[in-house]
């Protein structure tokens, strides 16, 4: 295998265990590189890349944009907020007028669930679907999983479980095709109206109780309560949904076997997890930040290295 | 129609291995300032058996050797239906002022030396770069690049290809040509 099987990375569902492999393989050469004194490779310094984000970000556009840089790219950044959206010009004709000014890759995030896909039908450049609504994030799953991978050796057979806001969260999603193509055993955990009604089709286990799922899994990954999403009550307190399925320091010490402890960011301390927790040596939540640069610069290097 | 020719037998390459080792020593006597560097994937190979005959001759047991990959540095790279997939490259050490010793198994067009000597400026600056070479295709060159140190010359033409076999990988040593034009050799 020496080629992605997709163009364009719109979504984990859409790509194949042996393209995973690859990204993986790829991004391991690229950790190198990332931690030599000289952190730059040429390999696509003859490529523009522009990145929109109809949705706000800190993590995913820095390390989007330094993997961008760290390849030479020649990089455009667009925020929705201070575009022309506002002033009702629609999602083609923004990426058209950029795509105008002879740009190579898209990487856009959208409040909008299939945006990506929509773009990649409509425009002729290769997208990256940097999260789409409550959809997908796929580079976010890859660099979890690699973070995995690179923790336990194989994801093969691991029992992984990610717990909190199911409902609302594209990384959970992600997260579940790209660790059931690897072959672990998923299971998702939170309150019974956080999670999607038919979550279990997808073959995942299902669980409410946080402390049966870290007594079950490997890894934990914890999500963040997706405020900004949630348009009605989903639990009846803040300090109850603390009580029932914040991760503290007490509960992972009584568990049997050390865990790995992961988190997407932006954490809310104290909410899904204690200062403690993030901070230990458990916590791969900063590793899981620096292999999001390598898996990203994997990622635009192989969709971008083959002829168009 | 093709024929395959060996250029060195498993006897011939163990020697013509030795003789570039007495070469390297006769220019970098005990290797204080100086660094081995193979080049991904096949240099490698030879890279290591090299340092291996080395430290035999010379009871040296410090060479500074590492692996260096270019694929990042490649001028081909968005002009192929695929891309190119990359290896490790495993130096951990400063080039700054040393002497670098570059191996690689076939020098063709001299293009993946370019990428090399790109590749090694994130290592530092070294004070020399040489080029050690089992094959040299000689008159074939895109770019001007020539070996210090060579194994085999041999005259070819672009529809001729080299095959350098590793016992580590495909069971013996020896290099082997495949080509149309018979009489030429």
């Amino acid at each position: 295998m020496s080629a992605l099987s997709v163009r364009h990375l719109l979504g984990i569902k859409e790509i194949q265990a042996s393209d995973i492999d690859l990204i993986f393989s790829t991004a391991n050469t690229f950790k190198e590189v990332i931690n030599r004194p000289i952190k730059k490779t040429p390999s696509l310094r003859d490529t523009t890349i522009a990145n929109l984000f109809f949705e706000n970000s800190t993590r995913t556009k820095l390390s989007f944009e330094l993997a961008e840089k760290r390849l030479s790219a020649d990089v455009i950044n667009f925020a929705a907020s201070s575009s022309s959206v506002s002033k009702g010009e629609t999602l083609t004709d923004t990426v058209n007028n950029i795509l105008a000014m002879k740009v190579d890759m898209v990487v856009m995030r959208h409040p909008y669930a299939g945006a990506a896909k929509f773009l990649s039908r409509q425009v002729k450049a290769t997208i990256i679907n940097a999260g789409d609504g409550a959809h997908e994030h796929p580079t976010q799953a890859l660099l979890d999983a690699f973070s995995i991978h690179e923790k336990l050796g194989s994801i093969k057979g691991c029992n992984i479980a990610i717990i909190g806001d199911i409902l609302h969260s594209r990384v959970a999603l992600s997260n579940i095709f790209c660790l059931q193509k690897l072959g672990a055993n998923v299971m998702v955990c939170g309150p019974p109206t956080l999670l999607p009604k038919y979550i279990n089709e997808l073959g995942v286990r299902v669980e409410t109780n946080l402390k049966k799922a870290l007594e079950w899994c490997d890894v934990a990954n914890m999500l963040r309560i997706q405020l900004e999403r949630q348009d009605i009550k989903y639990f009846p307190s803040l300090r109850e949904y603390i009580m029932l399925y914040g991760l503290n320091m007490p509960m992972l010490e009584s568990l049997k076997k050390e865990i790995l402890i992961m988190h997407p960011g932006p954490i809310n301390r104290g909410v899904e997890i204690t200062s403690e927790v993030a901070d230990s040596h458990q916590s791969i939540i900063l590793n899981q930040v620096e292999n999001g640069v390598a898996v990203r610069m994997a990622v635009m290097y192989l969709l971008a290295g083959a002829k168009q | 129609m093709e024929t395959q020719l060996q250029l060195l037998n498993t006897q011939g390459f163990k020697h013509t291995i030795r003789r570039l080792c007495y070469e390297l020593i006769e220019n970098h006597n005990t290797f204080e300032n100086s660094i081995i560097i193979g080049l991904q994937p096949r240099g490698v190979y030879l890279s290591s058996r090299i340092v291996k005959e080395l430290k035999e001759i010379t009871g040296l047991s410090n060479l500074v050797n590492g692996k260096l990959d270019t694929t990042f540095y490649r001028d081909d790279f968005r002009r192929r239906s695929n891309p190119l997939i990359p290896n490790q490259t495993e130096i951990d050490f400063i080039i700054e002022d040393k002497k670098v010793i570059l191996i690689d198994d076939v020098l063709y067009t001299g293009r993946t030396i370019r990428a090399g000597l790109d590749a090694m400026q994130a290592f530092g600056r070294p004070k020399k770069v040489e080029l050690l070479v089992l094959i040299d295709r000689r008159y074939s060159r895109h770019l001007p690049i020539q070996p210090d140190y060579v194994g085999r010359v041999v005259d070819t033409i672009t529809s001729d290809s080299i095959k350098v076999k590793w016992d580590e990988i495909d069971g013996q040593d020896e290099v082997l040509m495949f080509t149309d034009n018979v009489e030429k050799i």
